[in-house]
C-alpha cells in the first residue's frame, strides 16, 4: 500500500493540473519544479484547502477525496501538518501557544523533544512578531509536527531567508527528517535544497509529473538535466573522510572505488561518510590525467552515456561511471567532437574543488 | 450634588445602553461575519437595510418599532401572548430602540475588522485540526478584538445618546424610560431647569469621555499583543 496515492485534475487559470503520483517510501519526497508548475496547488489539494474537479487522493489507505464517490474529508480532519511558505504563525499566541495549538494530549510528552530538536527552547515565551525569519520557520515546523500529522507538507520553507539562515534551517530539517518517523513532502524549486534533503523525487512541469522515483536514479538521467535545474543541475557523490590537511585547509576524501580527492575543509571527522554535491557544470573531462592542470581532483572514469539534448546544438550531457557511482558532466558539443569521445571510453574527470557542499550521512 | 431624578436618569441610561449592547453584540458579530465572509443573494439589500437606522430620522425608526413591536403590532402581539412581554413605554423598549439605532455602528466596525483578518491564518489553524467553530473562537475573534472594542463603545455611546426613536417608542416616563438625553430635554422645557440641565450635560460628557478613553486603552492593548509586544 502506498503512503500517498493520488490522481487529480483541476483547471488553474490558464493551465491545468493533471497528474497522478504515488509516494511509497517514508523519508523525504521532494516535489520539484519551476515556479508555476503546480507544486503549491497540489499541496493545497492534499491539505484539503482546495477541491479537485476530478480525481482521488488516498493517504495510508484512507480516501481523503474521491470525486466519483463524493468523498470529502475536511481540512481539520486530515491530520496533515502543513508548513506554509509564509509560516503563518498566530500573532496573538506566544510561541508556546502556537506550538501547542494543534497538539493532541498524548503528544504532550513529545513537546520538549521537538522544541529541543528545533532549537527553540529560548523562544517559548515570545510573540511571533519578535522572531527572526529563521526562527519563525522553525516554530512553524514545530507547530505542524506537534499536531500529530500523518505526513508533513512543507511548501518551500526556505523562501526569503538569506544564505546562512537557509543553510541553518536546512540542517534543522535534515535532522528532523532523520529523527521523526513522519514522512515529509517537500516542495522546492532549488536544486541545491533538493540534493541536500530528498530521498525520492517527483519532478513537475506545467501541471504534469515529468518523472518520479529515487532521487539518485533520476539525477543520473541526462534527459532530465534541464528539468532538474539546468545550469544548476548537480549530482551526489558518497565519500568517506580520510584526513584533514590543516596547512592547506583541505579535507582528503576517498571514493568507494578507492580513488581520492580533496576539498576545502569539511566539518566531519575521519572515517565519517558524507555526501557531496557536485554541480554538473563544474565537471570537465581530459583524455588522460595531467600534472599541468590546476584541477587537483582528477578521477579515472568511464563514459557511460553521452546525450545530445534535442533543440540545443551547443550542449552535450555525459554520464560517467566511477566504480559504482555515477557522475555527470556537461561539455560543449564542439569539445566532445574534437576530443573524439565515445561511450565506453576511459577518461579523466576534472572536478573543481570548490564545487562541494556536504551532507552528513 | 445630584438630585434623585438626575441619578435615576443616569442609571436608567447606563442600564438601557448596557442591555442594548448585550443584546446586539452576538447578532452584530454574526451579521458582520456574514457580510464580511459570505456571498449570498440579497446581500446588497441586507446591507442597505442594516444601514437604514443610520440614515432614517430616528423618529421614523421609533414609529416603525411602534408599528411592529407595539401592542397592536404583529410581533408585539405575539411577544405579549407568548411571553407576556410589553415593550412600548418600558425601559426594555428604550433598550430595543437604542439597540436598533446602535446596531449598524457595531456591525460596521466589526465587519471592517473581520475583513482585515488574514484568512490564511484561519486556514493554517484548520490544518492543525481546528474545526470551524474553534478557528472562529481562537483565531478570528481575538484578531477582531480591536474592532470589536471600538464598535462596542460606539454602539454603547449611540444607545446612550438615543433620543428620537426612544421618545417615540418608549416615551418619556420618569423612572422608567427617562434616559439622560430625555431628562435633559425635559429640563430644557421646564422654566428654571438650566442648572440641572448643565449638570446632566456635564455628566454626559464625562461618561462619553470615560468610555472613549477606556476603549482606546483596551484597543491599544489588544493591538500591542497582536504586534507581539507585551502590553
Amino acid at each position: 500500500m502506498s503512503l500517498l496515492e493520488l490522481e487529480v485534475r483541476q483547471r488553474l487559470g490558464d493551465f491545468s493540473l493533471e497528474l497522478g503520483l504515488a509516494v511509497e517510501e517514508p523519508g523525504v519526497t521532494a516535489l520539484f519544479g519551476p515556479s508555476g508548475s503546480g507544486k503549491t496547488s497540489l499541496l493545497r489539494l492534499l491539505a484539503g484547502l482546495d477541491r479537485p474537479e476530478q480525481g482521488h487522493i488516498r493517504l495510508n489507505g484512507e480516501t481523503l477525496v474521491d470525486t466519483s464517490r463524493r468523498t470529502w474529508v475536511p481540512v481539520h480532519r486530515r491530520r496533515l501538518g502543513v508548513v506554509f511558505q509564509e509560516a503563518r504563525l498566530f500573532p496573538h499566541y506566544r510561541v508556546r501557544g502556537n506550538l501547542t495549538y494543534g497538539m493532541p494530549r498524548h503528544l504532550a510528552r513529545r513537546f520538549d523533544a521537538v522544541v529541543e530538536l528545533l532549537g527553540i527552547e529560548a523562544l517559548l515565551a515570545r510573540y511571533p512578531a519578535t522572531l527572526s525569519g529563521g526562527e519563525v520557520r522553525r516554530v512553524a515546523i514545530g507547530r505542524a509536527l506537534l499536531s500529530d500529522p500523518r505526513m508533513l507538507l512543507m511548501d518551500e520553507p526556505l523562501t526569503g531567508l538569506d544564505g546562512a539562515r537557509k543553510a541553518e534551517l536546512l540542517r534543522y530539517i535534515q535532522r528532523l527528517a532523520g529523527e521523526v518517523e513522519v514522512p515529509i513532502l517537500y516542495v522546492s524549486h532549488e536544486p541545491a535544497e533538493l540534493l541536500e534533503i530528498a530521498d525520492t523525487l517527483v519532478l513537475m512541469e506545467a501541471g504534469r509529473v515529468l518523472a518520479q522515483g529515487e532521487l539518485d536514479a533520476l539525477l543520473q538521467r541526462c534527459d532530465l538535466s534541464e528539468a532538474l535545474g539546468g545550469f544548476d543541475a548537480a549530482m551526489r557523490l558518497e565519500v568517506r573522510v580520510q584526513a584533514h590537511d590543516t596547512a592547506y585547509g583541505l579535507t582528503h576524501l576517498r571514493l568507494e572505488d578507492g580513488q581520492s580527492l580533496s576539498v576545502p575543509t569539511l566539518q566531519a571527522s575521519p572515517g565519517q561518510r558524507v555526501r557531496l554535491r557536485v554541480p554538473v557544470r563544474d565537471v570537465a573531462l581530459a583524455l588522460a590525467p595531467s600534472a599541468e592542470l590546476s584541477y587537483r581532483n582528477q578521477l579515472a572514469a568511464v563514459i557511460d552515456q553521452a546525450w545530445a539534448p534535442p533543440g540545443d546544438p551547443t550542449t552535450m550531457e555525459l554520464r560517467l561511471r566511477l566504480g559504482e557511482q555515477m557522475l555527470r558532466a556537461r561539455l560543449t558539443r564542439h569539445a566532445f567532437d574534437q576530443l573524439g569521445l565515445v561511450e565506453g571510453q576511459h577518461v579523466t574527470a576534472l572536478i573543481r574543488s570548490v564545487a562541494f557542499a556536504q551532507r552528513e550521512l | 450634588m445630584l438630585t434623585n431624578p438626575e441619578i435615576e436618569a443616569v442609571l436608567i441610561s447606563l442600564q438601557v445602553a448596557g442591555v442594548a449592547l448585550a443584546w446586539i453584540l452576538i447578532p452584530g458579530i454574526a451579521v458582520a461575519w456574514l457580510m464580511a465572509r459570505r456571498e449570498f443573494p440579497g446581500k446588497a439589500l441586507l446591507d442597505g437595510l442594516l444601514h437604514l437606522p443610520l440614515v432614517l430620522p430616528p423618529v421614523v425608526v421609533g414609529y416603525l418599532l411602534l408599528l411592529t413591536l407595539g401592542r397592536q403590532g404583529v410581533v408585539g402581539q405575539w411577544l405579549n401572548a407568548a411571553w407576556g412581554v410589553t415593550l412600548p413605554f418600558t425601559w426594555q423598549g428604550a433598550a430595543v430602540a437604542g439597540g436598533v439605532m446602535a446596531f449598524p455602528l457595531l456591525v460596521r466596525a466589526v465587519r471592517l475588522s473581520l475583513e482585515a483578518v488574514d484568512p490564511r491564518l484561519e486556514a493554517a489553524a484548520s490544518t492543525l485540526g481546528a474545526g470551524r467553530w474553534r478557528v472562529f473562537v481562537t483565531i478570528t475573534l481575538p484578531l477582531t478584538l480591536p474592532g470589536l472594542l471600538t464598535g462596542g463603545v460606539l454602539a454603547f455611546a449611540r444607545a446612550l445618546s438615543e433620543f428620537g426613536a426612544t421618545i417615540t417608542f418608549a416615551s418619556n416616563i420618569p423612572g422608567e424610560t427617562r434616559t439622560l438625553p430625555l431628562a435633559l430635554y425635559s429640563l430644557i422645557q421646564t422654566p428654571g431647569g438650566e442648572a440641572a440641565a448643565a449638570r446632566l450635560c456635564a455628566i454626559s460628557v464625562v461618561i462619553a469621555m470615560i468610555s472613549l478613553v477606556a476603549s482606546e486603552w483596551l484597543a491599544r492593548r489588544a493591538r500591542a499583543r497582536l504586534q507581539g509586544r507585551d502590553a
